[in-house]
Order: C-alpha cells, then structure tokens, then sequence
C-alpha cells in the first residue's frame, strides 16, 4: 500500500494545485466552443494565480530547505523564488498573447494546456533534488515546448523550427543522461546530496569529471550557451510569437534553477574544474551572441542573440561558486526573464491580422504612432542593453561584482567590452522608433487588447521601478541562498 | 562452465549478430525483425539474472506493442534506405578510425580493468521478496514522485499530438449513428397518390 508522509504532501502542494487545475481545464475546455476560448484564458491565469499563493503560502523559512520525497524533492526558498517567477511569466505569456492567437486561429486550448504543463515542468526542476527528478521535469518542460513551437503547423518556418528544437533538445537530453548515468556509476546514487557528500571519497573521480562533463555540455544546450546555441535563433524566429514569449522568458530561470541543483547541489565538490568551463561558455556565448546580433535585421533573431548574450551573463554569476554569486545569477535570470516578456510582448502588441511586426523596420516611427508604446520598448532595450538607472544595469552590476570578488576580474573585462558593443544593437532599434519615419501611415492605430495595453504597460514600468529599487528584490535573492 | 553461463553466452552472442544485421541488412522489415529478435535475445539474458518482470515487460511492451507499430510503419511509409547508405564504404575507414580513438581513450580515462567488480547481492533476495514485489514496492515507494512525473510527461505527449495531426476537413461524407437511429418512417418513404394509368392505349 503506498503511504503518503503529510509533510511530503504539504512540500509539493503548489504543483498538486497546479496539475489538479490544469486537469480540470483539460476537461473544461472540451465542452467549450471555439468562441468560448477566454474561458479557458481566465481559467488558466486562475490557476497560475492560485498556485502562486499555495507558493507564497508555503514559502521556507530562508536557508532551511526541507526535503521530500526521499530527498528527490527540494523546498527551500531558491525553489520557491524561482517558482513565483515562473508563475508571473507564464502569465504574462498568456495576456500577451492572447490577441495574438485569436487573430491566427492558434487560440485553441492545447496552447494552455501545454504552457501549463510546461509551468509545471519547470516547478519540478527547480525542486529537482535526484538526478530523475530533474531530467523528468526538464523533459516535461521541453516535450511540451516542442510542440508548442510547431503549434502553427501550416508555416514552414514554425515546422523547420520545431524539427531543429527536437533533433536538438533530443540530442542534449541524451548527453545530459550519459552523464548522469556517469555520475550514477562513480558514486552509486541518484541523490544530488548524497552525491555532493560522497564527492571527496571515491574509488574513481575520473568517472564523475567525465560525468560532469556531459551535464555540463546538457545545461549548456538548454542555456543556449555558445558553442550549443544553434538552435535558439531559429526556433525564436520560427516559433509563433507568443510562443516565443513564454520560451524566451520563463525556462531561463527554470535553466538556472537546474544548472544550481546539479551543478552545485549535486556536483559542488567538483566546481574547481566546472569554473573554468563555465567561465570559457560565458566568454563565448558573450563574443557570438553579441557580435552576430549586429547583424540581424529580424527583431526576433535579434533578440535570440541578445539572449545567448545574456547567458554569457548568467554563467558569469556562476563562476564564483559561492551563494553570493549565485544570488547575483538568480537575480540576473529574474531580470531577464521580466524585460525579455516585455520585448516579445510589444512584438505581439504591433502584430495583427496578416502582418507580424517582427522585422526591426516595423518599430519605424513607433513614436508618431504611440509614443507611450515607444517609450516603453525603449525603457525595454536600455535594460536589456544594462543601461542605469533600470533594471538590467544593476543585474549586470551585482554579476560583474560576484565575478570580481571570485577573482575573474579577466572576465569582469571581457563581458563589459561585449556589453559596450551589444549597445549597440540595442540602440538601432531605439533610433528606428524615434528618427525614421513610419512605413505605412495608415497603420497608426495599434490593434491591442485593453488587457495587454495595461499589463505590458505595468511590466515596462515595473523595469524603470525596479532599477530604483533593486535593493529589497537583491536581498530576497541572498536570504534564498543565505548569503 | 555452467549450464547458465552457456545460455548466456548464446543468448548474448545472438543478441549482437542481431543487432549487427539491424544496421547491414538492405530491407528495413527484415531489420525490424531482427531488432524484434534483439529484444528477444535480451529479455532471455534478464531471465537468466533472475529479473523475470523486466524480461517479461520487454516482450510484452517492446516486442508486443513498439516493434508492431515501427513494422506498420516501416510498411506503410516503404522507405527506400538504400541511398541513405551511400557512401557508407567511402566513410567506413574515418568512422572506424574515430570510434577506435575513442574507444582507447575511454578505456584509458576510466580504466575499465580497474573497475571489475563482483555484481552486489540481489536487492530482492536481500530483502526477502519476489522480484516483481519488490520492485513495485520501490517503485511506488522510493520513486513514487519519478514515476507519476512520467505518467504527466505521456499526457503531455497525447495531448501534443491533437493540435500537431487533428484536422476538421471540410465537405467528407461521414456517417453520424445519432441521426440514423432516430430516423423515422416518414423521413425517408413519401407515399404518393397517382392516378392509375390504366386508361391509357398499350404500346404495340
């Protein structure tokens, strides 16, 4: 007879809530007609809400995590900052996008059921506390990606996209779980703590470095880390654009809530070696992504390369290995998991019936236009590019500052010069909304929803509010890690 | 040499041929057949280390359900292998090569010699238990959390596959049983009344 421990059940009570809500939207929208679909909607952004406060609800007292599960599940408050975030930015994916869908006939009710899959995938992972757990909830994360990529299966584009992510995301997974059966075989257990304790002890460390290697080289696939970035610019271009929101947004935290479970929690005794790999990852995914941005007329590729740029950031958190720096990357990835939702969601805000607005040439005179919308995506592009005083300059501030305290002040260089070039592009688009005439005058009004309008209009605020008060946000991060 | 170390090494020894004609026989049924034999091959050896369940799962799974469905499709799709193997003479001394440097390499950072260890006692035994009894317990003790994960991983590839293939067509005939049932006498025989034409000069 299966016994359930009450406390086990109390650990995982956010995703109960969320599998049980999303089952019942499954039910749901069976019943409904097409035109129905907010219903669905509404549901779905309840049921992210709800979870949210069973989250809140059950926030760990800081730096007391406990397990559950036999240890194969981690509550602490990393997982549960993590989890809120997720949360928030599947939402916004949902109110981005729906006017988008609508208008293409996409807004069927799978697209809601595998985003929330997916949500529940990455609540998984980052509470991932054995190697299992951990490779289910990511391939729970990415099965439900693939197909949301080819949701729109009668573009080429969105099919080509969709069959690269797969072969790709396949191929990692598959080099993610050589090295976890590396790691199984040196140290005889799947359990990431057991697996730190036993680090220094063992009959053949060079099983677990070779292990290592090939998690590292999966973490970096699912990162889009330069030189396993190939697949990120087509599958953001091919993707229907509020598809590439949510995949642009919430899976880069989910990715560094991975990337600290089995690299620190799991493999922590080794991160002499994984420092300097992580550190030649960050210099590369810095130099590709932001020289090849330069080159990108499409807004959306654009963006693709400004993440692997981004990467280079997070990774840079990572080098240290100590809890400052990895609250620096935490904050990194919340950073830019909320500016990079509002870029695609002003993407999906000029698109209408038709016509996609994903060329840098369709911002032009986005200021005669609507200069509330222009201001807002400029607020956008100066965070992404780290500009003070927002949001983005002082995630970059507090990352280059952990690299330094750890001693790789030659990084600290090299991510600055990458970052001074990446304004570059970043810029472009601003002097495109602002100094170039618009394309076609007749397009002035833009077709949104009021919700959208209000909640990207909030969000872009919320980078300008946040760049002044960063500091409550930082030390929520350092308490999680209790730095 | 006991009788179970020479089932093994038979078992085992059909297993690899099998596997090898996977890869080198030209009609791709045949290949499914010999991975169908693979599989046989591979749950006898479970049978013999006494893991009956797996064994039997295999057969059942792999062989009864997997390799059915990959022969439909082998079938259906009579994919024409024989061009996907060009040239695979011309690169057969660079793969080679490759997978030789490698296999060293391995062998030489693991040190596979040094790694030979007597197999731990049987879990199961250890614990008392029939095979397939323990490994339930573990199954849905220890990995319970695991494995309802992978039942949600297989809804998710269900549901994925409605929005990718359902396709509401337009214009096709179809039956609906519904309105067949309640179809009444009077929908379809309307009864006439007509003259008789009886007064009428018969044809010569």
């Amino acid at each position: 007879m299966i016994e359930f421990n009450p406390n086990d059940l109390r650990a995982v009570l956010p995703e109960l809530v969320l599998l049980g809500a999303t089952c019942a939207i499954l039910l749901v929208d069976l019943f409904i007609k097409p035109a129905q679909r907010d219903i669905t909607h509404w549901l779905s952004l309840l049921a992210l809400a709800v979870t949210a406060v069973f989250v809140w609800n059950g926030f760990p007292v800081p730096g007391q995590g406990t397990l559950a599960f036999n240890g194969m599940f981690v509550h602490d408050g990393i997982a549960a900052t993590l989890k809120l975030f997720i949360l928030l930015t599947a939402a916004l994916t949902f109110v981005y996008g729906r006017n988008y869908l609508g208008e293409r006939g996409l807004r069927i009710g799978e697209f809601y059921l595998l985003v929330l899959f997916a949500t529940l995938g990455m609540m998984l992972l980052v509470s991932a506390g054995s190697l299992i757990t951990a490779y289910l909830g990511l391939e729970l994360l990415a099965l439900s990606s693939y197909a949301l990529v080819a949701l729109n299966r009668d573009s080429a584009v969105s099919a080509e996209a969709a069959i690269k992510y797969f072969v790709l995301g396949a191929l990692a997974s598959g080099l993610l779980l050589y090295g976890m059966s590396m790691v199984y075989g040196a140290t005889g257990t799947l359990d990431l703590a057991r697996i730190h304790a036993s680090t220094g002890s063992l009959q053949h460390p060079n099983l677990l470095a070779i292990g290592l290697v090939f998690i590292v080289v999966g973490v970096a696939f699912k990162l889009g880390a330069v030189p396993f970035h190939m697949w990120l610019p087509d599958v953001y271009h091919g993707a229907p654009t509020a598809v590439t929101t949510f995949i642009g947004s919430a899976p880069k935290l989910a990715a560094f809530g991975m990337a600290y479970r089995l690299l620190e929690g799991g493999l922590g005794g080794l991160s002499a070696q994984w420092t300097l790999m992580l550190a030649l990852l960050a210099v590369a995914s810095l130099a590709v992504g932001n020289l090849f941005a330069i080159a990108q007329t499409n807004l959306k590729r654009m963006l693709a390369y400004s993440t692997i740029s981004h990467v280079g950031f997070l990774l840079t958190g990572f080098v240290g290995a100590t809890p400052a720096g990895y609250a620096a990357a935490m904050f990194y990835a919340i950073s830019y998991a909320l500016t990079a939702a509002v870029a695609f969601g002003m993407i999906a805000l000029l698109a209408r019936r038709g016509f996609e607005a994903e060329e840098i040439d369709d911002f032009r005179g986005l200021n005669q236009r609507s200069p509330w919308y222009a201001g807002i995506m400029a607020i956008t592009m100066f965070s992404l590019a780290g500009v003070p005083p927002l949001f983005g300059f002082f995630a970059k501030l507090l990352v280059l500052k952990s690299a330094i305290d750890a001693g790789f002040l030659w990084l600290a260089i090299v991510a600055i010069v990458f970052a001074i070039i990446g304004l570059y592009y970043y810029l472009r688009v601003v002097k495109v909304m602002y100094f170039d005439a618009p394309a076609d005058t007749e397009s002035l009004p833009l077709p949104a929803d009021r919700p959208l309008r209000w909640v990207i209009s909030i969000n872009g605020l919320a980078l300008l509010a946040l760049g002044f008060l960063w500091g409550p946000l930082f030390d929520w991060c350092n308490r999680a890690f209790g730095a | 040499m006991t009788f179970e170390l020479v089932c093994f090494y038979a078992f085992a020894a059909v297993a690899a041929l099998a596997a090898l004609s996977v890869i080198s026989v030209r009609n791709p049924v045949v290949a499914a057949l010999c991975l169908v034999l693979t599989f046989f091959s591979m749950a006898c050896v479970w049978l013999l280390a006494q893991a009956e369940f797996l064994a039997v799962a295999l057969v059942l799974v792999y062989v009864g359900a997997v390799m059915v469905l990959f022969l439909f499709v082998v079938m259906m799709l009579d994919v024409d292998l024989v061009p996907l193997r060009e040239g695979f003479v011309k690169f057969l001394p660079v793969g080679i090569g490759i997978a030789v440097v490698m296999l060293v390499e391995m062998l030489m950072l693991i040190g596979v010699r040094a790694m030979q260890v007597a197999p731990g006692p049987d879990p199961a035994a250890a614990a008392g238990k029939s095979n397939i009894g323990w490994l339930g317990e573990v199954l849905f003790r220890e990995f319970l959390l695991p494995f309802e994960v992978a039942a949600l991983i297989l809804t998710v590839g269900l549901i994925a596959a409605v929005p990718l293939t359902l396709r509401h067509r337009r214009g096709i005939k179809t039956q609906n049983p519904g309105r067949q049932v309640m179809v009444r006498r009077e929908d379809r025989v309307r009864l006439v009344k007509m003259d008789a034409e009886g007064n009428r000069e018969a044809s010569p």
